[in-house]
C-alpha cells in the first residue's frame, strides 16, 4: 500500500513512530497526482513547491518531537477558501486573478495543526452546482468513473480524496455540496451545524446555508479534522460561542439502544432502485447492532427544494453584487461610463448557472414580489425546522439516501437546471434547517459506483453522527474498493 | 408545458430583472432565460400550497442576537494591500470609468 492511500490517524501513527516523514509521504502525493491528475482534473492550481517546502519543515517538527494532530498530513482546499498570497478563483472567471490578502480562519486552523496544503481544488463556479461542471477552469471526472461527474459542488475536493491525490480536503456545502459529492466518490463527507465552523474566509454564496466541512477517507479521519477546525471566531459573527467535544471520543461509543428515525417522504419514486436497496441494506445492520428503525414524518419534505430555490439564489444575487469589476478580479475593457462597465465586466465574468441564480434572486427580492417568493419561503423554511424538532423528540438520528442516484454522465444533465437541482433533493433540508449532516459509504451499485447514505442529527450533534457513522462502518463489512484509474488510463489512450 | 399556462415572467420583464442585477443578454441568452426561469417559477409555485398563516419567517436556522464586540482600535488591511487585485488603481484610489459627464 502506498503512502497517498492511508488515513489521517494511519499517517500520524507511523509519523509518531518515525517510520514514515512528512516529506516521503508529500512525495507519494504527487506520484499519484503527476499519475491521474491529467484523466481526473481534481484540482485547478497545485501548490508542489509550497507543499515540498512546508513537508521539510514539517520534517523538522516532527525531529525536534513537536508533532501536532495534522503534522506532515497533506490537505487539499475547495478554491472557495481564502488563501493568503495563494490564488483563489472560486471556479469563475470574474476571480481568475484574485489573490486574497488574508487566509480564512479554516485555513489558518489547519495550518496551525501542522496540515501541508497540497492545492486547490475544483469546483461548480461560485459553488453553484452539482457536478462541477460550471467550473470555469473545467471539469473534474469521478475517479470511479471517468465518465461520469463526481457531484458537486466541491467535486474536486471530493475526487482528490477518492483518488489519493491528497489525504483529506475541505469543501463547502449550502445545498449538500460536501455530501452529495462524498456520497458519490464513496468518500466519507460532513456538514456541520451552521455555526459549528467559522464561515471567515470562505467565498460567500448563501450566508445563511453556507457551511464548510472534511471530506474524509474514514470517520475517525472526520473526526480529527472536525477538531481542528470547529469552534467559535470573532471574525464570523454567525460562529456561535458553544464548548467543542474531542469529536474522537464518539468513535467507539457504540450506539445500542439508539433509535434511528426513517422519514417515510424520503423514500419517494424516483430513487435508483440500486440505492433503495444499499438503504435496505444500512437498515438491516443497524437492526444487527441493536439500534431501533422507526418510521417517521417530515412533512414538508417535498416543499424544501422550492424553498431552496428561493432563498439562496436571493443571498446569491445579494452577495455577488460585489463582483463588478472596482476592487478586485476580471474588469472588462472598453466600457463608455461606470454602468456599462459593471454590466460588460459581469455579463462576461460570470458563467451561465450563476446569472440564472442571480437573475432568479434579484426577481424574487424585486418590488411587487418579496412576500410572495423570499417572505414564502422563508416561512415554510421554519416550517421544516420545526418538522426536525419534532422528528428528533422520536430518534436519534435520521437516515437516508444521500443522493437519489449514484453519479450520473457528464453532460447529462446540463441542459436541464431543474434535473440538476432534483439531485440534492435529500441534503437541502438540512441546510434549511441548519443542522449537521454526514454522507458515509454504504455499497456499490452492480456497474462499480459507490451509494452513500446520509445522517442527519439535532443543532450541534455532530458527535452523535460521528458516534452512528463509526459503528455503521465497523459493522457494515463493505467491501473495501479504490477506483481503478490506470484501468483508465490504458482505455482511453 | 409552460405554452399554455401564464407566463410568470416574459422578455420584457427578464430584461428589466437583467437592469437591477447589471446584466447584459443577447436575444438568445434572452430567450433561454425567459423559458427556464418560467420553469422555475412554475416549480417553486408549489409553496402556494402550504398554509402559512402565522408562521413567523425564518432567515437564520440558528436564533442569535446581535454579536457585540469591544469597541476597539485593531489593525486592518492596509491602502496597499487593499489595492493589490485592484483592475484599476491610481495612488491610495481605485480607478473607475468616468461617472459624471
Amino acid at each position: 500500500m502506498e503512502l497517498n492511500q492511508l488515513t489521517i490517524h494511519e499517517l500520524h501513527a507511523l509519523i509518531k513512530k518515525r517510520e514514515v516523514s512528512s516529506t516521503q509521504i508529500i512525495e507519494s502525493v504527487f506520484r499519484q497526482i503527476d499519475a491521474v491528475e491529467k484523466d481526473v482534473h481534481a484540482y485547478v492550481n497545485l501548490m508542489k513547491e509550497y507543499a515540498f517546502a512546508e513537508a521539510a519543515r514539517a520534517d523538522k517538527c516532527i525531529k525536534e518531537g513537536n508533532i501536532k494532530p495534522l503534522t506532515g498530513i497533506p490537505i487539499a482546499l475547495k478554491d472557495i477558501l481564502c488563501t493568503k498570497g495563494i490564488l483563489t478563483t472560486c471556479g469563475s472567471r470574474i476571480l481568475h486573478n484574485y489573490i486574497p490578502p488574508y487566509d480564512a480562519t479554516v485555513v489558518e486552523k489547519l495550518r496551525e495543526a501542522g496540515a501541508v496544503f497540497t492545492g486547490k481544488v475544483n469546483m461548480d463556479e461560485f459553488a453553484m452546482g452539482s457536478s462541477t461542471e460550471t467550473s470555469y477552469f473545467g471539469i473534474t471526472r469521478n475517479p470511479w468513473d471517468l465518465e461520469r461527474i463526481p457531484g458537486g459542488s466541491s467535486g474536486g475536493s471530493a475526487a482528490a480524496v477518492a483518488a489519493d491525490e491528497c489525504i483529506a480536503s475541505l469543501g463547502s456545502d449550502t445545498g449538500g455540496s460536501i455530501r452529495q459529492p462524498a456520497a458519490l466518490c464513496g468518500i466519507v463527507g460532513m456538514k456541520p451545524t451552521y455555526g459549528r465552523v467559522s464561515r471567515f474566509g470562505l467565498i460567500a454564496f448563501a450566508s445563511s446555508l453556507d457551511q464548510i466541512g472534511p471530506f474524509t477517507k474514514d470517520v475517525e479521519d472526520c473526526a480529527l479534522m472536525m477538531n481542528v477546525i470547529a469552534g467559535y471566531d470573532p471574525l464570523d459573527s454567525t460562529s456561535v460561542p458553544l464548548d467543542v467535544p474531542d469529536y474522537t471520543e464518539f468513535l467507539t461509543r457504540g450506539v445500542d439502544g439508539w433509535t434511528v428515525g426513517i422519514p417515510k417522504e424520503y423514500f419517494i419514486e424516483g430513487i435508483d432502485p440500486e440505492v433503495m436497496e444499499a438503504m435496505k441494506r444500512t437498515i438491516t445492520v443497524f437492526e444487527r447492532i441493536g439500534v431501533k428503525c422507526v418510521e417517521i414524518s417530515l412533512p414538508h419534505t417535498e416543499y424544501c427544494l422550492a424553498v431552496y430555490y428561493i432563498i439562496a439564489p436571493a443571498e446569491a444575487s445579494s452577495n455577488l453584487a460585489r463582483y463588478d469589476g472596482v476592487k478586485y478580479g476580471f474588469r472588462a475593457q472598453e466600457a463608455r461610463d461606470l454602468l456599462e462597465m459593471y454590466k460588460k465586466t459581469r455579463s462576461a465574468g460570470f458563467g451561465a448557472e450563476v446569472k440564472r441564480r442571480i437573475m432568479i434572486g434579484t426577481y424574487a427580492l424585486s418590488s411587487g414580489y418579496y412576500d410572495a417568493y423570499y417572505k414564502k419561503a422563508s416561512q415554510v423554511r421554519g416550517l421544516v425546522k420545526r418538522d426536525f424538532e419534532e422528528a428528533f423528540t422520536r430518534c436519534d438520528v435520521i437516515l437516508t439516501p444521500t443522493s437519489p442516484t449514484p453519479a450520473f454522465t457528464i453532460g447529462e444533465k446540463m441542459d436541464d437546471p431543474l434535473q440538476m437541482y432534483l439531485s440534492d433533493i435529500f441534503t437541502i433540508s438540512a441546510n434549511l434547517a441548519g443542522i449537521p449532516g454526514i454522507s458515509v459509504p454504504c455499497g456499490f451499485t452492480r456497474g462499480g459506483l459507490p451509494i452513500g447514505a446520509q445522517f442527519l442529527a439535532g443543532h450541534f450533534e455532530e458527535g452523535k453522527l460521528i458516534q452512528m457513522a463509526s459503528a455503521y462502518e465497523k459493522n457494515a463489512n463493505l467491501e473495501k474498493r479504490r477506483p481503478n484509474l490506470s484501468l483508465w488510463s490504458t482505455n482511453r489512450s | 408545458m409552460w405554452e399554455k399556462q401564464e407566463l410568470k415572467i416574459t422578455k420584457s420583464e427578464v430584461e428589466y430583472v437583467a437592469h437591477l442585477a447589471r446584466l447584459d443578454f443577447s436575444e438568445e441568452e434572452k430567450e433561454k432565460f425567459t423559458f427556464q426561469l418560467n420553469n422555475i417559477l412554475m416549480y417553486v409555485d408549489k409553496l402556494n400550497q402550504v398554509d402559512t398563516t402565522g408562521i413567523e419567517p425564518v432567515s437564520h436556522a440558528i436564533a442569535l442576537n446581535n454579536a457585540f464586540r469591544e469597541d476597539l482600535v485593531k489593525e486592518s488591511l492596509n491602502p496597499e494591500l487593499s489595492l493589490v487585485n485592484a483592475p484599476e488603481a491610481r495612488g491610495p484610489f481605485f480607478r473607475v470609468p468616468k461617472v459624471i459627464e
